[in-house]
């Protein structure tokens, strides 16, 4: 099989190992947390374009997040809008906002950068706290309508999953497609070295605003697709600490890679269900197993899966 | 080499479907989602450890008409998706009869319509007005709400002809409830909120807005705020020899405040539930046996005082005990019962739940403390 083949028939067996999943499992809680894997996973995929291929880093990206998640409670709580319609709208606006944003920060670099997006993200986290008129300030805002189409109400885990999933799968597919195009080549060369990639003719600047601009607009919509799903929403989940865990989910699941990112998001989110087995020592085990990963994975969880695959090539070939 | 990823995923989620379904036991299971960990902890912890406590206690008992409690705690760290996770989890994995938690009034809202859905009872033990207000058929909470605390104190303001007040409140969840239930309650007791403070919550010096209030025409200044903030108010408060009588919330009425505070808690007078003065009550008390039962055990179990956060979960827990008691094990049948709680004397004050109330508190369900040489005096 040609390279450009073989890729094709690993996205779709994992689309339709994904889309099968709900059967194996029905009604398990675990349904519930795979729709959070989902959610969870469009926003490594996204901050991963910003991350892992242009090689800038955002501590700001729950901000994103937050402001599709309100945008949808607010306008379809509120005012009754078309929630499909303020999907589109938040995630226009999104992307809108870091366009702006992004000229003057991106033009930042290494710790500048983490700084300049950190009080990016902080100045969300106070709006959503502060605007209580609108956002219903820390105590949150309910009343947040399922998504619908012709007949079908959004409301299950079951509906929900298929949901998520088809536009995460969406998400990936445009990803690594992008990652691939001649703009995926640009963001790699510049994080190599942006003054070579300057010297070849690629207007850097404007690439990593590109880039900020479409990572942002894909966390908008999973804020939606979250707000939606939860049909409630508050602060705390947009804060600091979240854009931290996507960082942390990204580098995990592997820097670069998409499917890393499904990794890191699936991990970062099951990890601590598992580890409640061990009760107060959980949050000690899991800052442990972090910690190992990035020492002997550097290139995270998927560069050891591609190792442990290797080596099991190389046995089975060798007899 | 995907292949093999999915595998390795496949295989673990098929462990975890397992692990969840194999312990299906007699025992009536309880389940609670609590903040133990995060923001929240100060909340969070002591309420599991009652609730851990009571549970041990019913079961040595001989359990609710012969069947033991199973309790299954899940920490959400004071955050709304891990809060709605857990409850998923109760409900369709490990299939609890009714639930207690969050500590918190957003992780209690994310909830509610999960509950709702699922149709199974879950008794909050946050404050906030909204949860229980409108009615939800599945909600009830044991905290009292904000505006209880705020109607005691403008009781007292009002005996003492105190007409003008400055507020300093602080900007996170329970100082806003604060906030808007003192301008919303003040004109009904005929005081006029003079000046408006308000505060960060990790900030750690408030003599601007002190010293803004000492020279306002205000007669008292109320503190609205969980610590450490309110600590900080009281030590600047001193150390700029205001001489305004200074009133706090029912979130600072545990020990750690008095602590924090050293020299500057003296004299300061607020709202609270009986829990801290359970000895001073008069013998004829409803709730003075509960009270010091509470006091008591939690002592005996972790060697230090009970508050009253702690108490929510146990009114929660024994509110679910005594209908099951009632009415049988099915959701159903608890959430039935549950409404039909009539002269509960518990920890947080006397309940009467019914198909309007779910909150089920009056305002005699505070009363007012001062504290005096480090010590909970009970005003009278």
């Amino acid at each position: 099989m040609t390279k450009e083949k073989r890729q094709i028939f690993v996205f779709l067996i994992f689309a339709l190992a994904l889309l099968t999943i709900p059967f194996l499992l029905r009604e398990s809680y675990l349904l519930n947390v795979l729709v959070f894997i989902g959610i969870h996973t469009m926003l490594a995929v996204a901050l991963n374009l910003l991350l892992g291929y242009a090689g800038q880093i955002s501590l700001g990206h729950a901000a994103f997040f937050g402001i599709g998640a309100y945008m949808s409670g607010i306008l379809t709580a509120r005012f009754a809008l078309d929630p499909w319609l303020v999907i589109i709208l938040a995630a226009v606006s999104a992307a809108a906002i870091a366009f702006i944003i992004g000229f003057p920060i991106l033009k930042l670099k290494g710790h500048y950068l983490a700084m300049a997006t950190l009080g990016f993200g902080i100045i969300f986290y106070i709006i959503f706290n502060e605007t209580v008129g609108w956002t219903g300030g820390p105590s949150g805002l309910s009343g947040i309508p399922n998504l619908q189409i012709g007949g079908i109400i959004f409301d299950n885990d079951m509906c929900n999953y298929y949901l998520v999933w088809i536009i995460t799968i969406a998400v990936m597919l445009l990803s690594i497609n992008l990652s691939q195009s001649r703009i995926g080549r640009a963001l790699r060369a510049v994080h190599d070295s942006e003054v070579a990639a300057r010297v070849m003719g690629i207007n850097a600047w404007v690439l990593k605003v590109q880039i900020f601009t479409i990572s942002a607009f894909i966390s908008a919509i999973a804020g939606s697709l979250y707000a939606h799903t939860m049909t409630f929403i508050s602060p705390a989940s947009f804060g600091f600490n979240f854009s931290v865990e996507l960082v942390t989910m990204v580098v995990v699941g592997g820097l670069g890679s998409i499917y890393g990112s499904f990794l890191g998001a699936a991990i970062l989110t099951v990890l601590p269900e598992f580890l409640r087995v061990f009760e107060d020592f959980d949050i000690i085990i899991y800052g442990l197993m972090l910690i190992l990963i990035t020492m002997f994975m550097p290139g995270g969880l998927i560069s050891g899966f591609q190792l442990l695959a290797q080596k099991v090539n190389l046995k089975t070939k060798g007899k | 080499m995907i292949k093999n990823i999915f595998r390795m995923c496949f295989i673990s989620m098929v462990i975890v479907l397992f692990a969840g379904t194999v312990f299906a036991a007699p025992p009536i299971k309880i389940g609670a989602i609590l903040s133990v960990t995060g923001p929240a902890s100060f909340l969070g912890e002591p309420e599991r450890n009652t609730a851990l406590m009571m549970v041990d206690e019913i079961n040595k008992a001989g359990g609710i008409n012969g069947r033991k409690i199973e309790l299954i705690v899940y920490d959400t760290q004071g955050d709304a998706t891990k809060a709605v996770q857990a409850v998923n989890r109760l409900i369709k994995s490990d299939k609890v009869v009714a639930i207690i938690g969050d500590s918190t009034t957003g992780n209690s809202m994310a909830v509610i319509p999960v509950v709702e859905k699922a149709e199974v009872p879950i008794i909050s033990c946050a404050a906030g007005v909204k949860i229980t207000d409108p009615v939800k058929k599945w909600v009830f909470k044991t905290a009292q709400n904000d505006s209880l605390a705020v109607m005691k104190i403008f009781e007292h303001m009002k005996e003492k002809k105190i007409k003008k007040i400055a507020i300093i409140t602080v900007s996170d969840g329970f100082g806003a409830s604060g906030r808007e239930q003192l301008k919303l309650k003040a004109a009904d007791f005929g005081i006029e909120i003079v000046l408006d403070e308000t505060y960060g919550p990790k900030d750690t010096d408030m003599t601007a807005q002190l010293t803004k209030i000492r020279g306002s025409s205000a007669q008292a200044i109320v503190c609205w705020g969980t610590n450490p903030g309110p600590a900080v108010v009281a030590r600047n408060v001193k150390q700029l020899g205001i001489k305004m009588p200074l009133f706090m919330s029912h979130g600072v009425s545990s020990k750690k405040f008095i602590e924090l505070a050293g020299e500057g808690a003296e004299g300061i007078i607020l709202p609270s539930g009986r829990v801290i003065v359970a000895d001073q009550l008069p013998g004829n008390d409803l709730q003075k046996k509960a009270l010091l039962s509470y006091v008591n055990n939690y002592r005996k179990h972790y060697k230090v005082e009970g508050d009253h956060f702690g108490g929510h979960a146990w009114d929660a827990i024994m509110l679910i005990k005594e209908a099951i008691e009632r009415g049988g094990t099915t959701p159903a049948a608890i959430r039935d019962q549950l409404e039909k709680t009539k002269n509960f004397a518990g920890i947080g004050g006397i309940f009467n739940y019914s198909e309007q109330d779910h909150a089920g508190l009056t305002k005699d369900a505070f009363v007012l403390v001062q504290i005096k040489k480090g010590e909970w005096k009970l005003i009278k």
